[in-house]
């Protein structure tokens, strides 16, 4: 079954991140591929992350298809104008693959060609209703394509954004633009997520939720103080804290399948999205703390 | 207005290494409101090239002179003669201003003294920022006066990304979220219902360089 058809079947779904390396030595990806494959049911292949340059998703979609792993090509708009991105997607759907999250993207100023010009000439509801339009056979112009294509779009939602009401009057929009699954920065306090997920069962699409391992408090207090949308709640920040320095991996593991567990338990969401930068060979272990193994 | 700033002083120096006389040439529109490019400005600088060429022991001859525009062919008459005397202009304009005199006064060096930054408006506290792009399709209807294609980096037309951190930009935290600004402002007018309305991708034909406008022959008529 594939990740549209395990979500579809109402199966508690898995995905992680493949970062594309910067250079041609894919040795240490194709090891994280491999160790991903099997355990997860996709892997969402990161678009210049951060702005970052890096080998592109399309080509690295299809070394994970290649080694056995179903990818979901992240596009983000930063880099290309609608006939790259329209050119990118049909490329991608002759290589097999299926899956796309639809992303606007990091400003250049994040990145390591900070002298770059940004493209943004569409933004992520735009993208996903160009796929919508490529699933149905037409170009942006309107344009009769020769064979549509048949992809699976998603999107991203930041639940814990400062302002959520015009986050949520974009995400009802980028569903009317055809989403069909989501999946969300990362969220930390699940109560709240329910309050959430509350108001995100009143529409037709499946919601990953986005688990960040923590590795310490003092990642915990970084995230809070600088990352947009992201609210790590002080008793699991006390939680890393008490367990001890040499612990505190470990704990932020066992944080991270706690939730895992009651995501899925108490059917809050239809899965999770586990970006664990630089510690990909955790997944497993993970998975095997929530029960998903 | 247009907002332009002063090029660092060495490379102006640079620039008119070669000219034995220059006319440092101000501009009375823009650049006088935003500071940077007008009669005192022009003083300023011709001065500052004048003790830089003393001080090397070079004979250069520096004078300034300030029109009114620098992009309006009747104001740059104004300069025919006078320019005569010099084999080089060093204009105090925006691009629009250099390239307005280099096209009137045919085979004179002009030369451009300051970097052109945006459309702008004031805050009244000696700073600038830039609000439009002219994109040639204005959606400032729509989104309560504040322009997303200029005012967020990204140019979103359909609300905020997730970068936003208190309201603030991801880009930078002196830079405020154009869509928080938009959404605070819509629900002050009462028409939040306008942020509903999915907008499509823009039609960048508009912006097809070099633009060119021109009004109907019967109101130049009309004008004349």
């Amino acid at each position: 079954m594939t990740f549209r058809e395990k979500l579809s079947a109402g199966q508690f779904v898995v995905t992680a991140e493949i970062g594309p390396p910067k250079g041609t030595d894919i040795t240490e990806m194709t090891e994280n591929i491999h160790l991903l494959k099997g355990n997860i049911h996709a892997a969402n292949v990161t678009d210049n992350q951060s702005a970052v340059m890096r080998i592109c998703s399309l080509a690295v979609c299809r070394v994970a298809l290649d080694n056995g792993l179903e990818p979901i090509l992240q596009m983000t708009c930063r880099d290309r104008n609608r006939i790259g991105l329209q050119s990118d997607l049909l490329g991608a759907h002759v290589l097999g693959i299926r899956n796309v999250l639809c992303m606007t993207g990091d400003y250049v100023s994040a990145g390591d060609h900070k002298d770059a010009k940004p493209v943004y000439d569409v933004e992520s509801v735009q993208l996903l209703r160009m796929v919508d339009g490529l699933n149905r056979g037409k170009d942006m112009s309107g344009n009769e394509l020769k064979g549509p294509t048949d992809f699976f779009q998603g999107a991203v939602v930041t639940p814990e954004t400062d302002f959520i009401e015009p986050q949520l009057m974009k995400f009802e929009k980028k569903i009317n633009a055809g989403a069909m699954f989501f999946q969300t920065q990362a969220i930390y306090d699940i109560e709240k997520f329910k309050e959430f997920m509350g108001y995100v069962r009143k529409f037709p699409v499946k919601m990953l939720a986005g688990i960040v391992v923590l590795k310490s408090a003092g990642m915990a207090n970084f995230m809070n103080k600088n990352v947009p949308g992201i609210r790590v709640p002080q008793e699991l920040i006390d939680e890393i804290k008490a367990a001890g320095k040499e612990k505190a991996l470990d704990t932020g593991l066992n944080i991270a399948a706690r939730h895992i567990r009651q995501l899925k338990e108490e059917g809050i969401c239809d899965g999770v999205h586990i970006m664990a930068i630089g510690i990909e060979h955790k997944v497993p272990v993970i998975m095997e703390r929530a029960g998903l193994l | 207005m247009i907002v332009a700033e002063v090029k660092p002083f060495q490379e102006i120096k640079e620039m008119v290494k070669d000219c034995r006389r220059v006319l440092v040439l101000g501009c009375g529109s823009c650049v006088t409101v935003c500071m940077s490019g007008g009669e005192k400005q022009a003083e300023l600088l011709a001065s500052a090239l004048r003790m830089a060429g003393k001080a090397e022991g070079g004979a250069l001859v520096v004078c300034d002179k300030t029109i009114l525009r620098q992009c309006d062919p009747e104001f740059i008459e104004q300069i025919r003669d006078e320019a005569a005397e010099y084999d080089g202009i060093l204009s105090m304009a925006c691009g629009a201003g250099v390239q307005g005199v280099t096209e009137k006064l045919k085979g004179k060096l002009v030369l451009p003294a300051m970097n052109t930054r945006f459309m702008g408006m004031t805050d009244g506290k000696g700073t600038w920022t830039e609000v439009c792009t002219g994109c040639g399709d204005c959606v400032l209807a729509l989104t309560g006066g504040i322009c997303p294609v200029t005012t967020c980096p990204k140019g979103i037309l359909n609300g905020p990304c997730g970068g936003n951190k208190k309201g603030k930009c991801e880009v930078s935290p002196d830079v405020p979220c154009a869509w928080v600004r938009i959404y605070e402002q819509l629900k002050a007018l009462g028409r939040l219902d306008l942020l509903k309305k999915e907008l499509g991708a823009k039609d960048w034909s508009r912006k097809q360089r070099p633009g060119k406008y021109r009004i109907e022959e019967e109101e130049t008529e009309k004008a004349s």
